[in-house]
């Protein structure tokens, strides 16, 4: 079967026609159309390169559809401060991403960065939460200043509506902020439309293969031959990588969230666990367990979620929960995103993390220019898959 | 628009409610949407996005359209609420105000 095959509408059958006819002309197989994937292709295609985007279709495990959407920079970085440079960049590149996305495709993906805080319920969790930002922004090699203020309960009152009593105060971070994930999904999607990018739906990826000049890839839909391939498949790069001669060894974390009905707005900086969206509603989430591939949500952890956004927002009890989901994380064994060019075919790179949203301006406007040049620089070692090659110390 | 049936009309004694702040008179039984729906009142509600006005459909608990803000409460099935003497309820503009 042709790549023309399992295009959806007509027009992707149209393009995807013409890709088969000059396929080993494409540029850049991405395979993966999450946030990550397709920040990525649509950063390659902004370029000028021809790009065949590969996506596993909606039974894939997406985490896109299922996150909190911040744009979060104050608790990144604590074990490698290249990950807090590198958060902090794409959070100063997110406001001309979303311009540039709005202009070229028309959808405002709704980014706002009134500053962010994580908030403390009782002075015990106060204490914990402001050690650990000052040993994160201590650490000898933190070269950016993310800003962070200690706010105590007096100036929160002034900042953040109907505290509850037990919120001993918070940790606020100018930089941080929030936008709409699934306009910035489908914003994404049509970028790539209109720069002549092929996205093509249900086309899991079975195999890749060196071959000379590039490498072709077997998928659902038929074969792809491409130049480079970047996969960014999320937990199913873990499969994909040894196939072009590198590791992924990532694993699924679940997050739960909870969405109440529409409210007027209330709630203008996003809490690391509450906020509310362009639309009204008001998510609850944060949740993090292990628990394999499953996506089912459990009342002991939402409740969990719900008591404590109440405990932080009292009127929030009186709100309906219209909503709840369990999504999976793609998290590294230390939790930072690996990037990596494979040695034994260097035209294969891997990107994951589990910050598609914060770091998805970062991703099209920083990295692909990386991935077009065919290398990363130097200072990009600490997000290698070699670190963790290196026993852990105990 | 809806009129009483000759038998309900005889059955139930009065029930009056304030709505909007006007006076409204219901019937001891009354689901509260059917109540809003015989005074004359069809909608009850605009949604929070488009604006555009919202009437009791389903009338058993399931399409959410009928909400209204019940004794200070925001958001209530009107459906699913019987009417009490003194009931005071407002209808909902877009969307519920936080706390209400």
């Amino acid at each position: 079967m042709s790549m023309a095959a399992c295009a959806t509408t007509r027009t992707e059958r149209r393009r995807a026609m013409a890709m088969d006819a000059r396929r080993d002309e494409a540029d850049f197989a991405v395979v993966g159309g999450g946030l990550v994937g397709t920040a990525v292709a649509w950063g390659l295609a902004r370029l000028g390169r021809r790009v065949l985007v590969l996506d596993e279709g909606d039974v894939a495990h997406r985490a896109s559809r299922g996150n909190f959407a911040l744009v979060w920079v104050q608790s990144k970085g604590m074990g490698m401060p290249r990950y807090a440079t590198w958060t902090r960049l794409s959070s100063d590149s997110w406001a001309g991403f979303a311009a540039e996305l709005a202009r070229e495709t028309g959808v405002d993906v709704r980014f706002e960065r009134p500053g962010g805080f994580s908030l403390a319920l009782g002075e015990a969790e106060l204490e914990k939460r402001v050690a650990q930002i000052r040993r994160l922004h201590n650490q000898p090699e933190m070269v950016v200043d993310n800003g962070f203020e200690v706010v105590d309960r007096a100036r929160l009152d002034a900042m953040l509506p109907g505290l509850g009593p037990e919120v001993a105060g918070g940790v606020y971070c100018p930089f941080d902020g929030h936008a709409n994930s699934l306009k910035l999904l489908r914003a994404l999607n049509e970028g790539l439309r209109r720069a002549g990018a092929t996205c093509l739906a249900s086309c899991g990826v079975d195999a890749i293969s060196p071959v000379a000049g590039g490498f072709r890839i077997d998928h659902r839909g038929g074969v792809a031959m491409a130049g480079r391939v970047v996969l960014a498949a999320g937990i199913g790069n873990a499969r994909l990588a040894p196939m072009v001669g590198l590791r992924a060894e990532v694993r699924p974390q679940r997050g739960q969230v909870l969405v109440t009905e529409r409210l007027q707005p209330f709630l203008r900086h996003p809490v690391v666990t509450v906020r509310q969206t362009d639309e009204g509603s008001v998510m609850l989430g944060d949740s993090q367990e292990e628990a394999g591939l499953d996506e089912t949500v459990g009342t002991p952890v939402i409740a969990t979620i719900a008591e404590r956004a109440t405990r932080m927002f009292p009127l929030l009890g009186r709100a309906n929960v219209v909503r709840s989901w369990a999504a999976l994380r793609v998290m590294t064994r230390d939790g930072f995103p690996i990037y990596e060019r494979s040695a034994a075919h260097p035209g294969a790179f891997l990107v994951t993390c589990h910050s598609g949203v914060t770091l998805a301006a970062a991703h099209a406007l920083h990295l692909a220019p990386m991935l077009d040049a065919g290398a990363f620089p130097a200072d990009f070692a600490p997000f290698g898959a070699r670190r963790f090659d290196v026993p852990a110390t105990a | 628009m809806f009129r009483r049936l000759p038998e309900a009309l005889s059955g139930g004694r009065p029930v009056r409610l304030l709505v909007d702040g006007e006076p409204v008179e219901a019937r001891e039984g009354d689901s509260l949407a059917a109540a809003l729906l015989a005074s004359g009142r069809v909608a009850c509600r605009t949604t929070p996005v488009g604006g555009v006005p919202r009437a009791p459909y389903c009338m058993m608990g399931v399409c959410f359209e009928c909400l209204v803000s019940v004794d200070g409460m925001g958001s209530r099935q009107a459906c699913l609420v019987e009417v009490r003497e003194g009931m005071r309820v407002e209808t909902q503009r877009g969307a519920r105000e936080f706390g209400r």
